[in-house]
């Protein structure tokens, strides 16, 4: 069988010119773009065009301009320009070598006075791009731009949390995220690998301890040696890194502030605010004295003892797995589901899964006050909650409370508001469009403060390379942001990629779709003595598309693992036919997608009866 | 588990039981233990992983299928009967094993992670072998494994078939060949603590890409496993003391040495049993060197009537999921309406040795005999498993290379990756590669963090650049 037939990326008019072309049309534009203060294409006949030019005429500004209907190459330099700007409209307006867009928004740019001031502002900055916050969006994105040639700075700063913890350079995935946490879920394994070993004729003393202060320096220590590799490549790459914060005192201005209270200014042309988020606080009495978050957890100079979980984020639900993992005394309080955002069924196995473990869940709870009984490390929490459904109060002590309710985006004192960029008045996020372009052309942001875009690492480092090569290279390619696969360590691994069935269910309608679905029991598990018809896969199939594979979701061992290939795969176009022609590596969990025969629909059983 | 047509040690004049199970639309037990006189619509040969799912195929589109078996004790005496083994059962305990010897790393590793255990640590040979065989009720691992025509090779030697059903522990072990399961025996063996030498007389792991091979190699060696390369076992003795005392030539200086062992497990290679079936008088042919038979696409022989799939069949991968594939959809062409061909390009596989290998597609060796050094591109990566970092462990040998086409699109022809869950990280690739991605779509993949696989989507060096391929950090 053949494979399915590629989708074309490009416009068919434009990829029909040979590559050599397009790459010298582009410079050509390029060049014009650069080289004019104010650079307009046009069409002669149009009388759009016509306001506008009578526009910079009557502000006295000097103005280069290209009828596009006048020239040879017009029609493909228009095309050039859609790839560069998303816009296929004349005119199409540069200034200060930024995209302004047409007509409507040079008028709006005047009547705000934003044109007067982008037309003001010097074209020589002190760097080309500037970028805020040295996370993983913001620092491929620097040093990405800074391989292009450009002039580059990094401004980074870590606000302590409520109980004073701070960190390096690299953002929240080194730091309080994605590394630590897997770190830590691996001590977890361990420790059922400990348990598993001795069925497969291991011996040594009954007595294992965990000691989470050995645990925890290990992984500081790891943490540290990125923290400096950081450091280093910056400099290697000759972008200038600044332990400031940053705040926008002009278009083109900013300031940055020094734990000191020391003030400096940098000017550039371009900037990305790629600032991130923290964790969220509830707003109650001793939420902020005596809670910690995941901010203060990984770094926490004791074993947190009795812990209460609150939230039901990935988040929450990882913590409170590898916590208990520890042998740890552990709670998780939920205000209502698990996971939200994620495919529910895959959600609540997760949950159910947890639960056997030793897991205690508190559902439709939420804390009320937080009290201290106790000094100490850890010292004596008492806790009073109330029922989401009705008057029902609860009190409980513990030695930890986490709050993992939620992030919020670090966008409220950055001075957006003194340069006109939009942000979600709720959520604080900032809208951009499908190029990481805000409402103020020079500005552009990436990562997890994007509003509607996956709060991903591995995201936000592909947008902020893609973003740094469309503006400083030759690239047109913008960052995907479908079908990115993603994985939650909880002690039950869930890996995913594609549409949650409740989501595909809204977008195809549930009679168009094929769910089919299995039990599975890893091989290693069996002589361990683990759970049966505990691990799950389940693909989506949308059958008005030749089966075409639109959610994947696996519960298991090593789901991140067997997730990424999957995930490539759905880039190709996968389908549920493939699935079937492709043998199955034996004996592994990711084989189990190749012989998936029972429908959900079918409501046959999928339990798993040996060979 | 491998076809059972080869079950029985290549020696002639031995007597065969056969059993034959009849069916006409379903296939049902025993038919009264007779061959007698009947006909069907198809006689498959070899009840193993191919021959049942062939036949269990045809006679759910409503075939008479009858499936003929014979089955030949070991030299230790275990029987296997058609049915009572699970078609997959070969690779159970061998991954079961690997996985007690990983375990054994991973209790070395807790110490790093905080949990501590006391010394000593020690492994118990019989509860790990009951505990696997009690899991595993019958085992097969498919074909007798050859055994060299050596002086006390028999008497002496054990195969794959024997190791997993040794009661006592099997001590200082030589492992004589460099098959996958050569090595994946070795590894185990080591892993849980036994001191273990492999002999190869050329390559490791023939047929797969042999740089990674050699990484495969290099990494068990740097683990504790030793290596006699380009040496031939000449005669192994038993000792008065129960050792066996092994000589062998080292082919380079023709010169002989000699070392004690307390087993000496062969693992050289298969042969095909296809000479007992008499296929010359049908005019069957065969390949004179290895005797295996040869077919074309549709899986037919010479003669149009008679079909081999499998592991007898020339040139085919043996491996179980591609002959019960091949078995299935043979089927479905002779007695449905399907015209499917079992595509053999890009199937994917992974070798269990301590550092696991995964691999789909076309080795580089390959992709350069095929398309020319000048036509291909190799994208390659050194990276280290975040869980080694805090382990404090070696990760040299990690390391991924995917093989493309040099034109872009740039179409993937290989995938090789050496590492942690190299089976997990490798099945959904392969998928990737039969939707027929190419590099740039590969690339356009986000990745999982912190995983493995991610290291896959971010291949940015080619050999051909001569840049370090050492992944520095993150991003």
């Amino acid at each position: 069988m053949s494979p399915p037939e590629r989708r074309a990326r490009l416009s068919p008019r434009a990829a029909q010119l040979p590559p050599e072309t397009r790459e010298e049309l582009r410079r050509h534009l390029r060049g014009l773009i650069e080289n004019n203060r104010v650079m307009i294409f046009s069409k002669s006949y149009c009388p759009h065009s016509t306001r506008v030019k009578e526009l910079f005429s009557s502000l006295g500004v000097d103005y280069n301009i290209l009828e596009l209907d006048q020239v040879d190459a017009g029609a493909s330099m228009q095309e050039m320009l859609f790839e560069m700007t998303n816009q296929r409209t004349v005119p199409s307006i540069f200034v200060n070598k930024v995209h302004m867009g047409g007509s409507d928004r040079i008028f709006q740019a005047h009547q705000s006075g934003l044109l007067q001031k982008l037309l003001q502002e010097d074209s020589t900055y002190d760097y080309d791009l500037i970028v805020i916050g040295g996370g993983s969006g913001g620092l491929s994105c620097a040093k990405e731009a800074a391989t292009l040639g450009k002039k580059v700075m990094v401004l980074d700063f870590v606000v302590p949390s409520p109980r004073g913890t701070t960190w390096g350079l690299g953002g929240t995935c080194v730091n309080v995220g994605c590394i630590p946490k897997k770190l830590m879920h691996q001590a977890a394994l361990l420790g059922q690998a400990l348990l598993d070993s001795r069925k497969f004729g291991w011996e040594y003393s009954q007595q294992v301890k965990h000691n989470w202060e050995s645990m925890t320096e290990a992984i500081q220590n790891h943490i540290g040696s990125l923290n400096w590799g950081y450091r280093v490549s910056l400099r290697e790459k000759g972008v200038a890194y600044v332990n400031s914060y940053g705040e926008f005192m002009g278009q083109h201005k900013i300031k940055a502030t020094t734990r000191k209270g020391q003030e400096t200014f940098y000017t550039a042309a371009k900037f990305v605010i790629a600032t991130g988020e923290r964790p969220r606080y509830l707003g109650i009495q001793g939420d902020k004295e005596y809670c910690i978050t995941s901010d203060d957890l990984f770094s926490l100079p004791y074993c947190p003892g009795k812990t209460l979980v609150v939230g039901a984020s990935y988040v929450a639900l990882e913590c409170a797995g590898f916590l208990a993992g520890f042998g740890l005394d552990v709670t998780v309080m939920v205000r209502s589901v698990l996971l939200r955002g994620f495919d529910q069924e895959m959600a609540e196995k997760v949950g159910s899964y947890m639960e056997q473990h030793g897991v205690k869940f508190l559902r439709k709870f939420v804390p009320v006050t937080i009290q201290q009984l106790e000094k100490g490390s850890p010292g004596k929490l008492k806790v009073s909650a109330k029922s989401t459904e009705g008057a029902e109060t609860i009190e409980d002590v513990y030695n930890t409370v986490l709050l993992a309710i939620g992030r919020d985006s670090c966008t409220k004192k950055l001075g957006l508001e003194k340069i006109g960029v939009s942000v979600n008045e709720r959520s604080g996020k900032i809208p951009v469009n499908d190029a990481e372009q805000t409402n103020v052309p020079h500005i552009y942001a990436i990562g997890d403060i994007l509003e509607g875009k996956p709060e991903l690492t591995p995201v936000a480092i592909q947008a902020g390379k893609l973003l740094a090569r469309r503006l400083f290279g030759a690239s047109v390619e913008k960052c995907d942001y479908i079908n990115v696969p993603t994985t939650v360590f909880t002690p039950l691994e869930y890996g995913c990629c594609g549409l949650s069935e409740e989501k595909a269910i809204e977008v195809y309608k549930k009679e168009n779709l094929e769910v089919f679905h299995t039990l599975f029991w890893p091989l290693e598990w069996t002589v361990a003595g683990r759970d049966n018809n505990t691990c799950y896969a389940k693909i989506i199939c949308n059958k008005l598309d030749n089966d075409r594979v639109v959610g994947f979701h696996v519960l298991g061992p090593n789901a991140g693992e067997i997730t990424q290939g999957f995930a490539a795969a759905m880039k190709c176009g996968l389908t549920k036919q493939l699935l079937d022609h492709t043998v199955g590596i034996h004996p592994t969990c990711g084989e189990v997608f190749t012989t998936l025969d029972i429908t959900k629909s079918s409501g046959r059983d999928i339990t798993q009866k040996g060979c | 588990a491998m076809a059972a047509m080869a079950r029985a040690l290549p020696r002639p004049g031995r007597r065969f039981r056969w059993r034959i199970w009849a069916s006409a639309g379903g296939v049902r037990g025993a038919a009264g233990g007779a061959a007698g006189q009947q006909d069907y619509d198809l006689l498959v040969i070899g009840g193993g992983s191919g021959g049942l799912a062939c036949a269990k195929e045809a006679a759910q589109l409503g075939r008479k299928v009858a499936v003929v078996d014979y089955v030949e004790p070991s030299p230790r005496g275990t029987k296997w009967g058609l049915g009572g083994t699970c078609v997959n059962v070969g690779c159970i305990p061998k991954k079961l094993m690997h996985y007690a010897a990983l375990l054994g790393h991973m209790i070395q590793d807790a110490h790093h992670y905080g949990w501590e255990v006391a010394q000593p640590i020690q492994h118990d040979w019989k509860k790990m072998a009951e505990a696997v065989q009690n899991h595993v009720k019958s085992l097969n691992w498919g074909h007798r494994v050859q055994l060299q025509d050596i002086e006390g090779a028999l008497e002496y030697g054990i195969t794959s078939d024997d190791i997993f059903w040794l009661k006592e522990s099997p001590g200082k072990t030589l492992v004589v060949g460099a098959s996958y399961v050569a090595l994946e025996c070795a590894g185990f063996l080591t892993g849980i603590g036994l001191d273990t030498t492999v002999m190869m007389r050329s390559i490791p792991l023939r047929g797969f890409d042999q740089q990674m091979s050699s990484l495969v190699t290099e990494h068990m060696e740097s683990h504790g496993t030793q290596f006699l390369r380009g040496c031939t076992p000449s005669r192994i003795r038993k000792l008065p003391d129960g050792q066996l005392q092994v000589t062998w030539e080292d082919r380079l200086s023709g010169k002989e040495d000699m070392g004690t062992f307390d087993t000496v497990l062969w693992a050289i290679g298969r042969v095909p049993e296809t000479r007992s079936l008499n296929l010359e008088k049908a005019g069957v042919n065969t390949n004179p060197k290895n005797q295996k038979i040869l077919v074309d696409s549709q899986e037919a022989t010479s003669v149009p009537h008679i079909y081999a799939i499998g592991d007898v069949a020339e040139g085919r991968p043996e491996l179980t999921p591609t002959a019960i594939m091949a078995g299935r959809l043979l089927a479905q062409r002779l007695f449905g309406q399907s015209s499917d061909l079992m595509d053999y390009n890009n199937v994917p596989t992974t070798v269990f040795t301590p550092l696991e290998y995964g691999c789909v597609g076309l080795s580089e060796e390959q992709a350069v005999a095929r398309h020319g050094q000048e036509n291909i591109e190799v994208y390659h990566a050194y990276y280290k498993p975040l869980e080694f970092t805090v382990a404090e462990k070696d990760a040299s040998q990690c390391y991924i290379k995917m093989v493309c086409l040099r034109e872009p699109p740039q179409l993937v022809l290989g995938l090789h990756f050496l590492g942690p869950n190299a089976g997990e990280v490798t099945q959904g690739f392969a998928l990737g590669i039969k939707c027929g991605a190419s590099y740039a779509q590969v690339m356009r993949t986000v990745g999982i963090h912190p995983t493995c696989s991610e290291e896959v989507v971010k291949l940015r060096i080619s050999k051909r650049s001569g840049l370090d391929p050492t992944v520095t950090g993150c991003g």
